[in-house]
């Protein structure tokens, strides 16, 4: 399957990763409404590492065997049949972090902005390139066809 | 190639779904005891408290049964299995043969006997059945007053849970502090404080030793300290211990569970166990024991799944874990969290005023535990750094201190995380 692909090398820690995850997942779609209204009530999805010079963005590694996928008590957290992304579904997560508990890469964040859901990258619902990758400057970030193999720990 | 299995919840799951990755002409029949829905044992809590309805109990659609091709025989139970006959037999006679069984029965209530069992208003708490009955009891009675029987994982989600539906909860707790399996000290201080600020009763270093009632209701109970409770429901969350009796009968070598090797097969090389009632790897404490939570259940299920159909996924071992939250304030129990600090490293972290508390236990450089109250966020990282066997010991302060990051995890191992599956550094 596709997946993100992360090239610290190449990150300057400029962020517009995280906006344009925000602007995605906001009901507005307008960067402007979406931080002026919405910003309260939504997060990005993906998490920007920073010490020093070094940086990164980071987003869910869509595991082959998802640590996340067995944790989860509600059955939320699924693999979409249609691009086989590992995703969550809002509408069946009770907010019991199990899936925070066992994320080796820390990507999934507690949501309490009014809600109380696992919130995680989505690699924006099937559309040809996320919006991180679109809209990273340096191509820090690329979308690649990566075939599975196993689970991203050592 | 014909597989049985018994039990409906999670292990049963990731049994199927594991099976049908792989193959799909095994016949499988999957016998339960309860109803067919699947249901998630961990959000009965949830439901007590009146957070989700019924419905949203469900684990799994409910088409999942049709969709992968099962079998159920629901409301009936195995009584025996024929580990000769390569049979089971439910209670209402049926007799279903099997190429590969998988036991996969779970755990059962603990219920100390005690006088005033048989009252109405007694209840476990392990059970959609049970939930179910608790929560409709709690609606006929005004300003309920419940006891709650053990200060563990179910002890505190129960007492959570009828806390938020209005209950005036006391908890009894046998030990000298509550939920001393998962927690240090300190960390139970804080979560103890957190329920009697909110009113709860909480009474450590105690217990009930009898239910008295009044036209067959539960009036009030006395404890070891021959002290009083008035209550209206008993609700008993002390713990669960494998439901063995099946395997015990067909003479399958059980522990304390049944003995599973890396493919969770039994003793007997044709029947399988899985999940709360299996004795399987923790690769923490480096040995087989039962850890009943819902992530090995799965995964243990998945695994069996996988293997009678051909496939070799050795387990690689599970890590005991488990999260709860108390008035708002999440506490996660991660592997040997609350290990002495008498041979090992411990590092500890705590803000009293705004419930924070961190403990990180590492031995010879590699990190075997966490404690976290109060802040969780990418926890995980912990789970990841535990389960690897990561060398940390150069960065262990920056693990305890600030937000949790891969940054603080060495280079190599953040490489690996960070490029992800199928990328090698």
């Amino acid at each position: 399957m596709k997946r993100i692909v992360i090239h610290e090398e190449h990150c300057i820690g400029c962020r517009l990763c995280e906006v344009h995850c925000l602007v995605q997942h906001s009901s507005s779609r307008d960067v402007i409404k979406a931080y002026r209204r919405e910003r309260a009530l939504i997060m990005p999805r993906l998490i920007v590492e920073e010490s020093g010079p070094l940086s990164f963005a980071l987003q869910c590694r869509q595991c082959d065997e998802p640590s996340c996928l067995e944790a989860c008590i509600s059955g939320a957290m699924h693999r979409d049949e249609r691009t086989g992304a590992v995703v969550c579904d809002e509408s069946r997560c009770v907010g019991c972090w199990m899936c925070i508990m066992v994320c080796p890469a820390g990507a999934i964040r507690q949501n309490l902005l009014g809600t109380h859901i696992a919130s995680k990258c989505d690699l924006c619902y099937g559309a040809e390139e996320p919006a991180c990758v679109a809209n990273c400057p340096n191509g820090a970030l690329t979308y690649e066809d990566i075939p599975d193999q196993e689970e991203g720990a050592a | 190639m014909r597989i049985v299995i018994i039990g409906n919840s999670a292990t049963a799951v990731g049994a199927i779904e594991s099976i049908r990755e792989h193959d799909q002409s095994a016949e499988i029949t999957v016998i339960s005891d309860e109803g067919p829905m699947i249901y998630s044992r961990p959000m009965l809590s949830h439901y007590l408290a009146g957070e989700i309805d019924r419905a949203r109990l469900a684990y799994r659609p409910s088409d999942f049964w049709t969709r992968h091709n099962v079998a159920v025989i629901a409301d009936d139970a195995v009584v025996s299995i024929d580990p000769v006959g390569h049979s089971v037999e439910t209670n209402s006679g049926r007799v279903i043969g099997y190429d590969r069984l998988l036991i996969a029965t779970g755990g059962q209530p603990i219920v100390p006997p005690l006088p005033g069992l048989d009252l109405d208003g007694v209840f476990t708490f392990t059970r959609q059945g049970d939930a179910t009955q608790l929560s409709r009891f709690l609606e006929g009675v005004n300003s309920p007053r419940a006891l709650v029987v053990g200060g563990g994982m179910i002890g505190i989600k129960a007492t959570d849970s009828l806390w938020k539906r209005g209950a005036h909860v006391t908890m009894v707790e046998l030990a000298p502090m509550i939920l001393a399996a998962a927690l240090d000290g300190p960390a139970s201080e804080m979560v103890c404080r957190l329920l009697r600020e909110n009113g709860v009763d909480v009474r450590t270093e105690n217990t009930v030793t009898e239910i008295h009632g009044e036209d067959g209701r539960v009036r009030y109970a006395t404890l070891k300290d021959a002290s009083t409770v008035e209550c209206d429901v008993v609700v008993f969350g002390i713990g669960v211990r494998p439901n063995s009796g099946l395997a015990n009968a067909a003479g399958l070598k059980v522990n304390r569970g049944i003995c599973v090797d890396e493919f969770m097969r039994s003793s007997n090389p044709h029947i399988y166990a899985a999940g709360d009632v299996a004795e399987a790897y923790d690769l923490v404490v480096d040995m087989n024991r039962t850890v009943a939570i819902w992530p090995n259940a799965y995964r243990q299920g998945a695994i069996a799944g996988a293997h009678m159909v051909g496939i070799e996924r050795p387990d690689p071992g599970g890590v005991a874990m488990n999260t709860v939250e108390v008035m708002g304030v999440p506490a996660m129990s991660i592997g040997n969290g609350n290990a002495p600090e008498e041979g090992h490293d411990v590092l500890v972290r705590l803000d009293e005023s705004a419930n924070v508390y961190r403990r990180l236990v590492l031995r010879e450089g590699r990190l075997v535990g966490a404690i976290l109250v109060g802040e969780i966020d990418r926890a995980g990282i912990y789970t990841g750094l535990i389960r690897n066997r990561i060398d940390v010991g150069q960065q262990r302060q920056r693990l305890l201190d600030g937000h949790m990051s891969l940054l603080s995890t060495p280079e190599q191992y953040r490489k690996h995380v960070v490029r992800g599956a199928g990328i090698e550094v």
